[in-house]
């Protein structure tokens, strides 16, 4: 079995696991990172979402090994110790989570999108939401917590 | 997923070398079409061969005339490249339109052209704009690349080094996006050329992207919206399915070409 | 009310956001067990057929696997339908066994076949494809018509594919008054199909002690209760004492995760038999096709009115589909939840409604969102919005014409219901304000000018929830009380511990219950936890569904509450020496009226469990209390949603530029809660109304079975919302809370597809399907336009 050795929240990390497991996978079992979820099987949910080397990215749909030497950072690395990162803090101001399974997915593509669109008006925070899906909040509330953010991040 | 060997070369010539040692071995690109494809046991590949490690595939180059993007340019970086912007703002805008920001940031240009997906967007702006497909072994016209539904010209062991595109005086490309999937349920590429119009349609054929030379004459005759709005694709060479009739299709290419040649100004 | 507090009516941010926000919430596949083994599910790809055999030993020799059983080997009971329904000749139901493993033949695709236990889940799905099971496909039933005509039965032992033929109302009084009737409108209406799709697939763990013999399911559930009592006295006869079932954190269920699914009975089981803890997680394709789906109704209804536009009587003919099997509560939702809200928000005097409830060779359906009651606002809010055409008024016109008068509650409607409260004039109002109705006129020509079409939808309604008396719902066939069960426990310190029988899935419940005891006890929400979701640690609970959480659970924990502070109060007026009668509780702080003494909550606390100075002749030490509720009504949340739209008349795209929402919810406890489930509502409406719906070919092949082809609404679907609440307050309860859960969902339906119309009646289009999707659009809009000219 391949081994492989990546930054998961700035420790290495490494793993032997069969070539066919999925980043996620690798995330949620080998390292008990359960913040990352899986909402579907076709690549278009984005409740598995992570930063690859700062790029957000599904980790549902890559192997683990394809993340070899890589950074990765999941929702359990955000925050700075106890200090939500704002893009969090924001989600909780204006209640941008309901029953928080898409959440993970959804504040990292939205840190993803502040850092790449700043000034992202709210048609395009909306476009920029296409691969999150969330069945809870109907986006009003998680479309105002990205707009706070972009003042705070 | 079926169990299979990784290999990660970092070259083409090494890539293809491995491919040829293994039984069944098949490349991935960002993944984006192939990973969802293994998951779901669609394929049973022996081997997979990363060309993620191939940093000679990455890249955008724009010389003269031609935009020349590495087979592993992500979409991503099609969109934001100001070079593309300006030689051909169609195409950095259609490389915007791909799917979700997460799958532009891994999927390419060689595996979208590669995949040929029949509703996949850069196929129709590879025909419009009569771009040229390079391999490790020769150059194909894109004409003669998509030869039919998930089909290419391409050979098992030959890799996709880079696609160049021409210049185009005029291009735009207008995507009807399928509400579900939000691939192409019509996607129409038109384009002002030297060579005269173009108009290529993905999403709605049969047999995967097409050109239409009854619109391609109509405007190189009259560079306008109104050239096409008399003219229909027969519905009867168009696909169905729950989200749209070949009629509706075939409409929609209309209105879409419309859009498209005004877009383009 | 304080916004700055944290008492009813207080925005409090939500307590439960830093475990999610941080990736440290606890959903059930989060969950591994020691020495726990993976399951994959083989299913059937049928819609229909004969299983001749079924031959598992290259599966069971296969790397890794623990088992493999079939039908054959879990021989255990039926998975219950939880409400029995009487057809209109006094016959019961048919209810047809639904074996958790099927047992000699599948009847819907999805239908489970199999288990393959394994070290691993990828071994596990390796070795079910080495099962070799031999079909014998027969014709399969889709469409609810051929299946009353047609020869093809979903189970043979019952000789047809009629559940039941059940009605409401006096059916020869409505035909009286329609014989008297100036003008009648008559509606063809398919409600569609829906998949409800909680963003967190379903899961289940089984887990068995030999020690103790004690069973333990952690499994996604809106209701861990009544899966225990679902799955233990029914299907596989463990009693309660040796069951716990954990619902841990779940990833929103809005209908889907209330139902006791076969994929949890047999994990549970074979958790005995391979003596391992079982794992079985849904992926999305096979969610697809086995969790309940939602709505499918196909409606004539006619509506008689006199010369004014006054409603004299209403006749629904309804047909329902259940799918193949009956789910937990498939029977109740055409019928009680359904047909008993045909008068809305009118005085229409006389109804009749007849249902007949259809066996299909599809995925069972049962109550999603709204259950039964989006049905109903949508038959009759699209059936007024005709009328109003027809006659010449307007939409508000007609609507106010028929309203039940605000002096006229509490109301009798004519289907069994009794209106409690409601001000549908107020919210109308409001509503029509807030959507700025006024500059629409202005809006549409602007609209036009850029080739586009713009139309204004209405929608007034009320629905049913907090349900509900159990003495009623238990005449009426629920073979369940719908009480909930609470029980607060204050520690010896002060603080305290809400046990609760509701089940929080993205409510909130762990902010707004504990609002309920930081109104009560005023305390500060750090000294309060809710907990949930536990067989073991809650006493009993009915669960979380029909909004009913805040007016029955919470209704249960001030319940509960007022004992403790009963309680308490005899405790302070123990060690201050004075009378009960005398002792009041304030902020936190008992005082004897007219002194200065004070003892703070705490102070009584602690003695209660440090009763050195105790009144024990009086009472027993501690401070630990229950409480049941059981209400004495329906809840009746009722409001007014005005949908916008443009529609793109070349593509046959619609784009909802507003959405307003005022709706009467009783009192708010937490409004930003409220809001919130008012959006997600609101979203779910919207997308019945325009994306979604579940398609399956005549043979019974799910063709909308992952997000490629089931149109899922998305960020970019939808405007930002405008909601707003009028109140008036529950008349049957303290809080005065009606509960907001589905709201959103039941009103808007209608107000998308009448603003559709609206946009394009003009061009001959008198009715839109839902989901209006573009093609769908583009089509009507087509043979409009032939129909308008030749008009
Ligand atoms: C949710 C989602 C939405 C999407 N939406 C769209 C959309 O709207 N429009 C659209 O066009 N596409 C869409 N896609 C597809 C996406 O663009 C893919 O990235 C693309 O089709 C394949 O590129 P890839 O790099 O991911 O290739 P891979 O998936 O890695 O490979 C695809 C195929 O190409 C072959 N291949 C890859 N690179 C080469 C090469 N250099 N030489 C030879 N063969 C090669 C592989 O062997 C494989 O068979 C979507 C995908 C997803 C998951
Ligand atoms: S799990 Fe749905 S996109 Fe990754
Ligand atoms: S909060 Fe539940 S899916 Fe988004």
């Amino acid at each position: 079995m391949p081994t492989v050795t990546m930054t998961v929240n700035g420790k290495k990390v490494s793993g032997e696991v069969e070539a066919r497991t999925l980043l996620v996978q690798f995330l949620r079992e080998n390292l008990h990172l359960t913040g990352t979820h899986v909402g579907c099987d076709t690549s278009q949910c984005g409740a598995c979402v992570v930063h690859i080397n700062g790029d957000s990215a599904k980790s549902c749909s890559m192997l683990a090994v394809q993340a070899e030497g890589t950074e990765v950072t999941t929702i359990e690395g955000l925050a700075n110790g106890d200090e939500l990162h704002p893009m969090q803090a924001a989600f909780k101001e204006h209640h941008g989570l309901q029953c928080g399974f898409c959440t993970p997915g959804m504040v990292m593509s939205a840190v993803d999108l502040v850092k790449k669109k700043p000034k992202a008006s709210e048609h395009e925070i909306r476009e920029w939401l296409e691969g999150n899906i969330c069945r809870c909040t109907g986006y009003h509330n998680i479309v105002k917590a990205i707009q706070h953010a972009q003042q705070t991040m | 997923m079926y169990a299979f060997d990784y290999h990660k070369p970092s070259s083409v010539a090494d890539a293809i070398a491995v491919l040829k040692k293994a039984d069944d071995g098949t490349f991935v690109a960002g993944g984006m079409t192939l990973i969802p494809t293994l998951k779901q046991r669609l394929a049973q590949p022996s081997d997979l061969i990363d060309l993620g490690g191939v940093k000679e595939l990455v890249g955008i180059t724009v010389s003269g005339n031609t935009v020349t993007i590495g087979a592993m340019t992500t979409h991503a970086a099609v969109a934001k490249s100001a070079e593309v912007a300006k030689a051909i703002p169609a195409l950095a805008a259609l490389a915007g339109g791909i799917g979700d920001p997460q799958v532009r940031n891994r999927g390419t240009i060689g595996g979208s052209v590669a995949n040929n997906d029949p509703a996949a967007d850069y196929p129709a702006a590879c025909l419009a704009l009569g771009a040229t497909i390079k391999t490790d072994k020769r150059e194909v016209k894109a004409d003669d690349f998509f030869t039919g539904l998930f089909e290419t010209d391409l050979a098992e062991d030959e890799v996709i080094v880079s696609v160049s595109f021409p210049t185009a005086d005029k291009a735009a490309y207008m995507k009807f996006d399928n509400p579900a999937s939000r691939y192409a349920l019509v996607g129409v590429f038109v384009a002002k050329t030297a060579g005269g119009a173009k108009v290529a349609v993905t999403g709605a054929g049969q047999n995967g992207v097409f050109r239409v030379p009854e619109m391609e004459k109509a405007l190189s005759a009259n560079w306008s919206a109104d050239a096409v709005a008399g003219l229909k694709v027969n519905a009867g060479t168009l696909n169905a399915d729950i989200h749209a009739s070949a009629d509706y299709r075939a409409h929609l290419i209309t209105v879409m070409a419309k859009r498209a040649v005004a877009a383009a100004g | 009310m304080p916004d700055g507090g944290t008492g009813i009516g207080a925005a409090v941010k939500r307590v439960e956001d830093k475990r999610f926000l941080t990736g440290r919430g606890n959903y059930t596949d989060d969950i591994n067990r020691p020495g726990q083994t993976y399951a994959y599910i083989l299913r059937s790809p049928h819609a229909h057929a004969k299983i001749n055999k079924i031959d598992t030993s290259a599966a069971t020799s296969a790397p890794g696997i623990v088992a493999v059983f079939t039908g054959a080997d879990m021989q255990v009971g039926s998975i219950p339908c939880g409400w029995q329904i009487h057809s209109k000749d006094g016959s019961p139901m048919h209810e047809p066994a639904h074996p958790p493993l099927a047992q000699g033949k599948v009847r819907c695709v999805g239908d489970q076949v199999a288990i393959v236990i394994a070290d691993s889940y990828s071994q596990a799905k390796d070795a079910a494809e080495k099962i070799v099971v031999d079909y014998t496909p027969l014709p399969a039933v889709v469409d609810m018509s051929k299946a009353l005509s047609g020869k093809t039965l979903v189970h043979d032992e019952i000789g047809t594919n009629l559940c039941y033929d059940w009605a409401i109302g006096d059916e020869a009084l409505t035909d009286a008054a329609f014989a008297k009737a100036a003008h009648v409108t008559k509606i063809d209406i398919v409600n569609n199909r829906l998949i409800p799709n909680a963003m967190e697939p379903r899961a289940a763990i089984g887990e068995y002690d030999q020690a103790t013999g004690e069973y333990t399911l952690y499994t996604t559930s809106q209701n861990p209760h009544v899966i225990r009592l679902l799955m233990g006295a029914f299907v596989l006869s463990i009693p309660e004492h040796k069951l716990r079932v954990v619902a841990p954190d779940v990833g929103g269920g809005f209908g889907s995760k209330i139902f006791h699914y076969a994929e949890e009975a047999i994990v549970t089981w074979a958790s005995s038999r391979v003596r391992r803890p079982i794992k079985w997680t849904a992926d999305r394709s096979e969610a697809f096709m086995s969790d309940a789906h939602g709505r499918d109704h196909v409606t004539h209804a006619e509506l008689a009115m006199d010369s004014e536009g006054k409603f004299l009587a209403l006749k629904v003919d309804t047909k329902a589909n259940m799918g193949a099997y009956l789910s937990t509560f498939a029977s109740s939702v055409p019928t009680y939840l359904y047909a008993t809200l045909l008068a809305g928000v009118y005085t229409t005097p006389v109804i009749y409604c007849n249902v007949k409830a259809v066996f299909t060779n599809t995925i069972p359906v049962d109550a999603y969102r709204g259950a039964g009651r989006p049905e109903a606002s949508y038959l009759l809010e699209r059936l007024v919005d005709r009328a109003a055409r027809e006659l010449g008024l307007s939409q508000a016109d007609i609507r106010r014409r028929n309203f039940i008068p605000t002096d006229a509650f509490p109301y009798q409607t004519p289907v069994a219901l009794q209106y409690d409260s409601g001000n549908y004039t107020a919210t109308l109002d409001s509503a029509q304000k807030a959507a700025d109705v006024d500059g629409f006129a202005a809006r549409r020509k602007a609209s036009e000018a850029r080739g586009k079409r713009r139309g204004l939808g209405y929608s007034t309604y009320v629905e049913a929830c907090g349900i509900a008396p159990s003495a009623v719902v238990g005449s009426l066939g629920a073979r369940a009380g719908l009480y909930e069960s609470a029980e607060v426990r204050v520690h010896p310190t002060g603080s305290v511990t809400v046990f609760t029988g509701s089940h929080s899935h993205g409510q909130g419940h762990e902010t707004t219950f504990a609002q309920l005891v930081s109104e009560k006890l005023g305390m500060p929400m750090e000294n309060i936890e809710i907990s949930h979701g536990d067989t073991n640690k809650v006493q009993f609970g009915m669960g979380t569904y029909g909004s009913r959480s805040l007016a029955v659970g919470g209704e249960a924990i001030v319940k509960a509450l007022d004992k403790v502070i009963a309680k308490a109060k005899k405790i302070a007026a123990h060690i201050m020496e004075a009378s009960d009668s005398d002792i009041e509780f304030k902020d936190g702080v008992f005082t004897v009226a007219g002194t200065d003494k004070t003892l703070p909550f705490g102070q009584v606390a602690l003695t209660a469990y440090v009763p050195h100075n105790f009144p024990h002749q009086e009472l027993e030490p501690g401070l630990d209390e229950k409480a049941f509720y059981d209400p004495l009504n329906f809840t009746f949340p009722g409001g007014c949603h005005i949908c916008e739209v443009e529609v793109d008349p070349d593509t046959g795209v619609v784009t909802v530029e507003r959405m307003t929402a005022v709706d009467d919810v009783g009192r708010v406890v937490n409004p930003m809660i409220v809001a919130g489930q008012i959006h997600g509502g609101l979203a779910q409406g919207i997308g019945q109304a325009l994306l979604e719906g579940c398609v399956y070919d005549e043979d019974g092949q799910l063709l909308t079975g992952s997000y490629m082809d089931y149109t899922m609404p998305r960020a970019d679907n939808l405007p930002s919302f405008s909601v707003g609440t009028e109140t008036t307050l529950c008349t049957h309860n303290s809080l005065g809370v009606k509960g907001c859960g589905e709201v959103g969902a039941i009103g808007s339906p209608p107000s998308v597809i009448n603003a559709v119309v609206d946009a394009l009646w003009d061009l001959g289009v008198r009715d839109v399907k839902m989901p209006a999707s573009p093609q769908v659009v583009w089509a009507a809009i087509n043979s409009a336009r032939p129909a308008a000219a030749a008009e």
